[in-house]
């Protein structure tokens, strides 16, 4: 194949302070699904926005179906046929589906007045949901629907420019796992018409899938590349993080703690008629899986008390804790690191110091008033502890990396006594190496003791992180399964609401 | 903030300056405005000799005194802006609890404790300042519990409550500070809230000097000081205030970490509302006498002014109260110098409008270039 579609060659690329992007090189040829990987900061992103047309290189040429094509602007980009999913949402919640795909190119009655062929819009958003398996009416507005319907959304719009390239920017990591299926079988569906895919993500499941080809970029530079037959999770480690990983094994811990946090019928405000009981053991990671909307966050905030419990009880080591009541959560030991880390676990306007300490300012005082030195001490320690790469403890929360930002909502609740710790998404947008860190976290805290509870939609990561895994569906769990019964299949079957026999058998699952 | 940090890291080793870009430049701003002011207003007297009419002492004592009533209600006004609210009550309380001091001093007062002994002056203070409290806790119920937006709340209140004045006072002019004076002793209320240091002095000691520099002090000045130094260690040095910019800029972060978001928020709107009955109280003593319908218009707009231009983002979070004192300061000067250049006062509003568009759009410049960097590069070069 010397017919590439889309030729990057000697791309160079200068921040301020940083050289972002060192003689890259990228091709793609007509029909073919790469995969771009590397971790946080190593260029992926640089690299598309010049493809997409928002930044221009300081040097090297780029050639789009053999012609050199200079791109000013994401116009200029989407000319050229080239469509950007984006990782974060750019959509317009207070629009609806039509809308949003076709903003700025709605079709138009005739007449000066330019009013909106509102017909003649809702009838083209259709058949491009259609293709994406999207059973949504185009006048649903996006603030109703989940956030992997709206990426899939984004995935519409692209196909609706006539995309020949779709950039596909960690398009799953808010996607359940249902959701997920649906965008493989699309890129699936997407290759065999032709199109070309460029797909970034940190999920190497993901990638071993639907990818032909793997592109890894370190530092700014070409890391290298493997042919379909050599895609392998080791072989992309290695790749990105230029070193082999070393794979920590599990084992059993000997603080274990039967029945240590037990919930009885918990009922959510999204499931009130789906009642929850489980138990945790002091010292057990008990994954929990399920589809996005399946119900998992709320019981996690629910637990926590943000949000309504509406029924229930919960004990800790035997003693009762008061539900809806997060002090009384927080000073039993049980903590939540929510799913959405910059609107619900940080306040990412302050510094990383003000994030640690926040949960326990009273430990910081002296009569009331702050004592600094205190808090610097305790941030320092978990800064240290948690290896959070930052200038200073008084460096903005906001200025630093996905994964350097979890690790200061973990080291919040690490400088406290955590009894039961709760992770919604641990992982999400956050690079492999630091991934890696936080799993040891997990398991060290478990270790010591503790009772944690990790909601994840990352297959790979609840997989090899748990002692059990609890699988939901529609509020309830459907199943849990122990260390032996644990795979990609039985976890899936569950998820879409299919019971095991001893599950129905018993009613309340147990471990 | 103007907080005092722990050395150690390269940003506690700069100066003052240098961490405050924001408070440098008001000081700058204020700086230029007075020595402007100072110099424009220059005036040759009958006597041949040249008075800065700005610079007078009859004219900084008014200054100060104006300081005083607008940086208490800027105070408040700030806090609720911290929280990322914004409370439009102000004038209206101001002209409501103004009319309802007046009432307890006179007829509500001798009807509530007996027909011919009049209340004394310190219960009607302390009632007031209770009410303020009060309407404060209502404007944090309606936006917290009832999760109502902090505009629409307040915005009902500055329509309802100018309107209760009007209504309780028969729309017309209540009080008359002179005319009380004789049913009542209220020397003491007039010297503490209109007097100045020494005249407050004077009342206790029996002396009666009538210069001096504690003579220029006003009193309203000294309780903007006071509750500057209060607000200004519980907003930058307690769990309190940490908890008050926590909540301000993400309550849903705050609540997740087990802070009671409801009471933190709730609790701003109360301090404002107190801080507005304070200034309320300064301003009736000043004026003697509240007409209803005017009395206070457009104070909640100044105080708002004046916490913008201190520093304070309207999102909700920034701010400080070393900030919101000097946005106060150059706000007061600024009407001041609007005074004594125009005899006509129809466009003051319009130039002091003109003159904050200008200040705020050279303090989000400063972004780019910050002018306490200037000095330190000037420092730097010898």
């Amino acid at each position: 194949m010397n017919e590439f579609c889309l030729e990057m060659t000697g791309i160079e690329k200068r921040f301020p302070g940083v050289l972002a992007l060192d003689q890259v090189s990228l091709q793609l040829s007509k029909g073919e699904v790469i995969a771009l990987i590397g971790e946080n900061g190593a260029g992926k992103s640089t690299l598309m926005k010049i493809l997409g047309g928002v930044h221009q290189p300081d040097a090297g040429t780029l050639k789009i179906n053999n012609k050199i094509a200079q791109l000013h602007s994401a116009a200029d980009a989407n000319r050229l046929g080239i469509g950007f999913v984006h990782q974060e949402l750019n959509v317009l919640d207070n629009l609806d589906i039509a809308g949003n795909i076709f903003l700025g190119r709605e079709p138009v009655k005739k007449g000066p007045l330019r009013l909106i062929d509102r017909k003649k819009l809702h009838a083209n958003t259709r058949p491009y949901l259609k293709q994406l398996g999207l059973d949504l009416n185009p006048h649903t507005r996006m603030s109703d629907l989940s956030i992997g319907q709206q990426q899939l959304v984004e995935v519409a719009k692209a196909l609706s420019m006539q995309a020949r390239i779709m950039i596909m920017d960690e398009p799953t990591s808010s996607l359940s796992l249902r959701e997920t299926r649906i965008l493989m079988d699309v890129i699936r569906d997407l290759r065999n018409r032709g199109i070309s895919v460029i797909y970034i993500s940190h999920r190497l499941g993901e990638v071993k899938e639907c990818a032909d080809r793997v592109v890894a970029l370190r530092d700014g530079k070409n890391a290298g590349g493997l042919e379909k037959a050599k895609i392998t999770h080791d072989a992309m480690v290695s790749l990105m993080i230029g070193r082999d990983l070393t794979h920590d094994q599990h084992q059993t811990s000997a603080t274990y703690v039967p029945d240590y946090f037990q919930v009885n019928d918990l009922r959510t405000k999204l499931y009130p008629e789906q009642p929850l009981s489980f138990t945790v053991a002091g010292g057990e990671v008990l994954g929990v899986a399920g589809l996005v909307g399946a119900g998992r966050s709320e019981m996690a905030q629910a637990l926590f008390g943000v949000d309504t419990a509406l029924s229930g009880s919960m004990t800790l080591a035997g003693k009762p804790i008061a539900l809806n009541n997060t002090p009384a959560a927080i000073a039993a030991g049980i903590y939540l690191a929510p799913e959405d880390r910059r609107q619900t676990g940080l306040v990412v306007d302050m510094s990383v110091q003000e994030n640690i300490t926040l949960a326990n300012m009273p430990a910081y005082c002296t009569r009331h008033m702050v004592n600094r030195d205190a808090e610097r001490t305790a941030a320092t320690k978990q800064i240290v502890a948690m290896n959070i790469k930052t200038p200073s403890p008084d460096t903005r929360v906001m200025n630093l990396s996905g994964g350097n930002q979890q690790k200061i909502v973990l080291g919040k609740w690490f400088s406290m006594t955590p009894k039961v710790m709760i992770f919604d998404e641990p992982t999400r947008g956050i690079d492999i190496g630091a991934k890696q860190e936080i799993y040891r976290h997990i398991r060290t805290l478990a270790t010591r003791g503790v009772a944690v509870i990790m909601i994840s939609s990352d297959m790979e990561e609840v997989l090899g992180n748990s002692d059990r895994i609890a699988v939901m569906h529609e509020g309830r769990i459907t199943g849990t399964l122990g260390r032996s019964e644990m795979n990609e299949e039985a976890i899936m079957q569950l998820a879409v609401g299919q019971t095991t026999e001893n599950e129905l058998a018993n009613g309340i699952p147990v471990s | 903030m103007t907080d005092k940090h722990p050395p150690n890291t390269a940003e506690h080793q700069a100066n003052w300056f240098s961490r405050n870009p924001n408070e440098t430049s008001l000081i700058v701003i204020l700086a230029l405005l007075v020595i402007g002011a100072g110099l424009g207003s220059l005036t040759r007297m009958r006597d041949d000799s040249l008075v800065s009419l700005f610079l007078t002492p009859e004219n900084v004592r008014l200054m100060t005194q104006q300081l005083g009533m607008l940086g208490v209600i800027a105070i408040g006004a700030g806090i609720v802006i911290i929280t990322g609210g914004i409370d439009l009550t102000i004038g209206a309380l101001i002209a409501l609890l103004g009319v309802i001091f007046f009432k307890l001093l006179t007829s509500w007062g001798s009807w509530l404790i007996d027909h011919h002994i009049p209340w004394h002056w310190s219960l009607a203070v302390l009632a007031v300042l209770i009410t303020g409290g009060l309407f404060g806790l209502w404007h944090a119920y309606g936006i917290t519990k009832l999760r109502m937006q902090a505009f629409i709340v307040t915005l009902c209140g500055l329509l309802s409550y100018r309107g209760i004045a009007r209504f309780i006072s028969s729309d017309s002019q209540v009080g008359n500070i002179d005319g009380l004076h004789e049913t009542m002793d209220l020397t003491l209320l007039t010297v503490l809230s209109e007097g100045s240091i020494q005249r407050v002095l004077n009342h206790f000691t029996g002396n009666d000097i009538t210069s001096g520099p504690l003579s220029f002090v006003p009193m309203s000045f000294i309780y903007l000081c006071i509750i500057a130094g209060i607000v200004g260690v519980f907003l930058h040095r307690s769990v309190y205030g940490r908890y008050l910019f926590a909540a301000g800029r993400n309550e849903l972060a705050a609540k997740y970490s087990g802070i009671n978001t409801h009471a933190v928020i709730g609790s701003a709107y109360v301090i404002c509302g107190f801080c507005t009955a304070v200034s309320a109280i300064l301003y009736a003593g000043f004026a003697g006498a509240v007409m209803p319908s005017g009395h206070g218009n457009f104070y909640e707009l100044y105080a708002i002014a004046a916490a913008v231009l201190g520093g304070c983002n309207l999102r909700g979070g920034e701010g400080s109260v070393l900030g919101i004192v000097l946005g106060a300061t150059i706000l007061t000067v600024l009407q001041n110098m609007v005074q004594l250049f125009r005899n006509d006062t129809s466009l003051s509003d319009t130039i002091i409008g003109l003159i904050l568009f200008v200040a705020v759009a050279l303090m989000m410049k400063q972004k780019s270039f910050s002018l306490s960097k200037t000095f330190a590069k000037l420092r730097r070069t010898p």
